[in-house]
């Protein structure tokens, strides 16, 4: 399959159809979708509309830029205008946002073709997309099993073919883990990267939106149009990134991989075995494997655990049934809140926000939300300091393959640790992402995380460009 | 004390002042819809407004810099500051969260100095947004007890306020009502509101205590909906005269939010504040620190104009009276200083010409339109005896009504031409012969025996007369 | 049951936060929180006297934007998708018991 550099070359060039290019995915989700569950919406209509002017347009001679006829999948909290963005929650079922998100925006500009919304956990908050108030996604690899959360719908997309490239977001790992996964590229750029500005909020100083792709090279693509400064989000890096595409063909030679000597354990011995099989294919490409500490890597958990509940329960708070979304009636204001978040919210987000709120109240914001973000500096400077001695860091995306449904039960913290590879780097603002690297138990795949710096995504993207390579090219393991 | 402030016995009020302004800004302070008063509801609004998912706040540089503006003028120091979120759940507020400052302000460590001289410490200045407003259907009087439903409009909120927060350094309800029009006439000056309490673009609550001298503060109510700066005496009077029949009656004030009632001229309970607020503040994580630099606070200072503590007392200079004076208050007030500083530059008496400004322009903000010049003439022909003070007003009133002109050319035309000496001397003798017996009581010592000769001698010359010389005249005669 | 946290508590949050929990599901919150509390002794240990917090990933001051207005939304369209609305504005129940 042709990289979507190539794909969108061949749309402005009119050797290819976007119509086509659309109806290929269309067949797809009209095959599998009712099994797999990927979407909350599928805008077919929309999408032919869009195909045919695009194609009218490179007939017109005009180009319809860099992603022309690229089918993209969006995870369901990017506001879409005039479409149904959800959040897999009943509190917003039916709320049309009047403007689209920024990234939105980019894509429709750069010529990329909406297809659907994807099923998410409810307002992101999971790792198996178990907590959808419309049902789970399956992992297309193996419907038995999840495809990993939040973003589990937007990654079973690209897997099962139903569009080209997806977006996601990541608070904790909900790109990187749900990639994993899937066996698909899933990338949480630096945080300020790209523009949050309507991406609804989950935890406003965790949450990144990124793609998700079949090949490393693809998400560059798709980075290199969604990232850069936006005026709509104050916590946007105004700086100009290089290009990403540009870095993928610099190799590593000369790279330093560091190896986290103090790495929490808890990652099953196939998943463990692909870590030590990406070292040694990094150095046979020429990188230099060398230690690193991050003492405070195991307390990412524990600081995100207050850190993000704490800014969600405030985030989520609007949702209070006067301006949008659902309503329950009630004879006052005080009543109808109460009734109307209760009915709206599913388990993991009232605990969350319980939690989060408890974090803050009167009396317990030293011990808990305070503290956490204290611990949240450690790791950051922790990282930091590893940097100084490595351009990128290896660790496992998830501790296992993907698991059947219901195999974390009800236990909320078995859930919890699905994220403990992928969240200390969103507490530390850093970029990650996971390539598929061969597969492990069940003949599942296995995802590798590359972590660096901040803004260091070139040397990032260089990693797993090589690690892609060693492992047999896009998807790994097929 | 009490002959100051009107409470009983030695006690004594401890009042703070918590000011909102709305800038007078285009737009919010977050979002770029208008900042519009008095619009159809909810026709400026915008996905920040609205507390829409995925919406985000971009601060506003000019409401910062009207907010630096208050900060110059009130003398505060200018810092490095964050915003937080205030959560709370109310239908006016979209986030569920107001942003705004919390312990690191834009403004702290002010003052505010009275026309009097008396120093109010400026705690604080800090930006927030404001929120929207609603309105109570079926109530009694609109009231929001007993009312069947509420509708609320959003286009006030996120309107950028400065919440100016003062020490408890007011001891008066005259004091804080000096205050409150002091702290307006700055507001106006420097262009960072139009701080109408009746519109509701100026806010005012009140921190009440009273405690005997020498004796710690007392527990303080918060005193909210004052909607003039008449009510607020009314309503501080009020709360300090409760707060003392409760302590004098053995019981005690339970620190609580309590509403004016305009209509019953009472503070009724709002709520209590001890099981009340968890505002579960935080760092809000949309927004990244404001940090002015030393440039951009020079910049705004140096625009600033000057203020109208600084404008009497350049008048005060200039003229003679005090600054606290009703024609320094007054002239200052209504912006026609500088006119009257021209008056001087133009050769003319600036006492002569404040009292005239203050009397023939009583209009708020009316501007002179009489050229300095002409009415620097006019004060010179009244300081050379030419014109007595009821003749130079009259000519006054023809400059005013004609837009200027020659003082002296209508003094003439108006038959003004000062007396001379002889014949107001005959004229002196003439009365005195006429009025005999006015005249024995004067030289009896009878004071008012003068006013009547004096009176007709004015009468007699048709008001030419200047009153001085006549009345010295009247006294060497007396001998 | 979790010395961090009591029933008590958890019905003070659920209040602060407006969830409607029945008794059951302070219960049942009240056991979760626990446990996820509990594993915060993590750092307890940890010496965090010198430390500074960290509010903001990237390191950014001064983002300022123009005073300049757009267009507002629609009215009509932002009032449809309302769940109750009245004369141009937004309708709820009346205002009472928002105290605590
Ligand atoms: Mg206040
Ligand atoms: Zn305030």
């Amino acid at each position: 399959m042709a990289g979507l550099r190539d794909t969108a070359a061949a749309v402005r060039q009119g050797s290819t159809r976007a119509a086509d290019l659309l109806e290929a995915n269309l067949a797809a989700i009209a095959e599998r979708e009712a099994e797999i569950h990927a979407f909350n919406l599928v805008l077919a209509d929309e999408a032919r509309a869009q195909a045919a002017s695009i194609d009218a347009a490179v007939a017109a001679g005009d180009d319809p830029g860099p992603l022309a006829g690229l089918t993209v999948a969006l995870k369901d909290n990017l506001c879409t205008r005039g479409i149904a963005t959800t959040c897999s929650s009943k509190i917003l079922e039916g709320w049309r946002p009047p403007y689209d998100a920024t990234v939105v925006t980019r894509l429709r500009q750069a010529g990329a073709i909406i297809v659907g919304k994807t099923n998410l956990d409810e307002f992101a908050m999971g790792s198996s997309t178990e907590n959808s108030a419309f049902g789970p996604t399956r992992n297309p690899l193996d419907p038995s099993r999840v495809p990993g959360g939040s973003s589990g719908g937007s990654a079973a997309a690209v897997a099962a073919g139903f569009s080209a490239f997806s977006l996601g977001s990541d608070t904790g790992g909900s790109i990187r883990q749900p990639a994993a996964l899937c066996g698909v590229v899933g990338v949480k750029p630096t945080y300020g990267y790209v523009s949050r500005s309507g991406l609804v909020a989950f935890a406003s100083s965790l949450d990144q939106i990124g793609p998700f792709t079949r090949t490393v090279a693809d998400a560059a693509v798709v980075l290199d149009v969604i990232g850069g400064h936006d005026p709509a989000d104050s916590t946007s890096i105004p700086e100009v990134h290089p290009s990403l595409a540009v870095a993928l063909d610099q190799g590593v030679e000369g790279l330093r991989v560091g190896r986290i000597t103090d790495l929490p354990e808890g990652a099953d011995p196939d998943v463990a075995e692909r870590l030590e099989v990406a070292f040694d294919a990094l150095r046979a490409a020429g990188a230099t494997i060398v230690d690193v500490q991050v003492p405070a890597f195991t307390f990412g958990l524990t600081a995100y655990y207050l850190i993000a509940p704490a800014e969600a329960s405030s985030n989520l708070a609007r949702y209070d049934g006067v301006r949008y979304g659902l309503r329950v009636d009630a004879p006052d204001t005080n009543t109808m809140y109460g009734a109307t978040r209760e009915a709206g919210f599913g388990d993991e987000v009232k605990r969350r926000i319980m939690l989060g709120t408890y974090a803050l109240s009167a009396g317990y914001y030293d011990a808990y939300y305070g503290k956490a973000l204290k611990v949240r500096r450690l790791i950051h400077d922790d990282f930091e300091r590893a940097y100084r001695n490595a351009d990128v860091l290896l660790t496992p995306a998830s501790p296992s393959v993907a698991f059947p449904f219901g195999a974390k039960g009800d236990n909320p913290l078995a859930m919890y640790l699905c994220d403990v590879y992928t969240i200390p780097t969103n507490l530390a603002g850093h970029p990650g992402m996971s390539v598929p690297f061969g597969t492990g138990a069940d003949g599942l795949p296995v995802g590798i995380q590359v972590l660096a710096g901040t803004l260091n995504e070139p040397a990032m993207f260089r990693a797993a460009a090589a690690l892609e390579r060693a492992a047999g090219g896009a998807g790994g393991a097929s | 004390m009490s002959a100051i402030d009107g409470l009983p016995g030695d006690w004594q009020m401890v009042v703070g002042l918590e000011v909102h302004v709305e800038l007078a800004t285009a737009t919010k302070l977050f979002s770029a819809s208008a900042n519009r008063f008095g619009d159809e509801p909810n026709t400026h609004i915008d996905p920040v407004t609205l507390g829409l998912p995925g919406a985000l706040p971009v601060l506003n540089r000019q409401a910062v810099e009207l907010a630096m503006r208050i900060g110059l003028a009130l003398d505060c120091t200018i810092q490095p500051c964050t915003f937080h979120r205030k959560n709370y759940f109310y239908p006016d507020m979209p986030k569920a969260y107001q942003i705004s400052q919390y312990d690191q302000p834009l403004n702290v460590d002010g003052h505010l100095d009275l026309p009097d001289g008396t120093r109010i410490g400026i705690e604080r200045a800090h930006l927030e947004e404001d929120t929207g407003k609603s309105t109570h259907l079926g109530g009694a009087g609109g009231r929001i007890h007993g009312s069947e439903a509420s509708l609320i409009d959003f286009n006030r909120a996120g309107v950028p306020l400065v919440e100016i927060v003062s020490r408890p350094d007011i001891r008066s309800a005259e004091q804080a009502r000096q205050y409150v029009t002091e702290l307006r006439a700055i507001l106006v000056a420097v262009g960072a509101s139009d701080a109408k309490m009746e519109e509701g673009s100026m806010r005012c609550d009140a921190n009440v205590s009273v405690h005997r001298p020498g004796t710690p503060f007392g527990t303080r109510c918060e005193i909210k909906n004052v909607n003039s700066v008449r009510s607020l005496g009314r309503a501080i009077e009020y709360e300090a005269r409760r707060q003392i029949d409760l302590i004098e009656a053995g019981e005690r004030v339970v620190q609580q939010t309590r509403h004016w009632d305009e209509g019953d001229g009472r503070t009724h309970t709002l709520r209590s504040k001890e099981d009340a607020d968890d505002y579960r503040y935080f760092l809000e994580p949309d927004l990244v620190p404001l940090a002015p630099s030393a440039e951009w606070i020079q910049a705004v200072g140096d625009a600033l104009p000057m203020l109208p503590g600084a404008r009497r007392a350049r008048l005060a200079g200039a003229t003679g009276v005090a600054a606290d004076s009703e024609a320094a208050m007054v002239v200052v007030e209504r912006g026609q200083d500088d006119y009257v500083l021209a008056v001087g530059a133009a050769g003319g008496d600036v006492a002569r010409a404040l009292v005239h400004v203050k009397e023939a322009y009583a209009d708020q903000g009316a501007t002179p339109t009489v050229p300095a010049a002409d009415l620097a003439a006019l004060t010179v022909l009244e300081t050379g005896g030419q014109l007595t003070a009821t003749q130079a007003k009259a000519v006054l009133a023809d400059l005013v009504a004609n837009g200027g002109g020659d003082a002296a050319a209508i003094a003439r035309a108006r038959g003004f031409e000062a007396m001379d000496t002889g014949a107001l001397e005959a004229m002196v003798d003439r009365v005195i012969a006429e009025q005999a017996d006015a005249w024995a009581k004067f030289c009896a010592g009878e004071g008012k025996a003068m006013g009547a000769l004096v009176g007709a001698v004015m009468k007699a010359s048709h008001g030419k007369a200047d009153g001085k010389a006549v009345t010295a005249l009247l006294q060497a005669r007396r001998g | 049951m979790s010395e961090r946290i009591s029933e008590a508590d958890v019905a003070k949050v659920a209040r602060l936060a407006r969830l409607h929990l029945t008794g059951e599901e302070v219960q049942r919150m009240t056991a979760q929180l626990g446990g996820m509390l509990e594993h915060f002794a993590d750092v307890d240990a940890l010496d965090l006297a010198e430390v500074e917090p960290m509010t903001q990933p990237y390191p950014l001051v001064n983002v300022l934007r123009d005073d300049v207005v757009a267009p507002s939304l629609d009215r009509a369209e932002v009032l449809a998708a309302a769940p109750s609305a009245e004369d141009g504005r937004f309708r709820v129940p009346p205002i009472i018991g928002l105290e605590g």
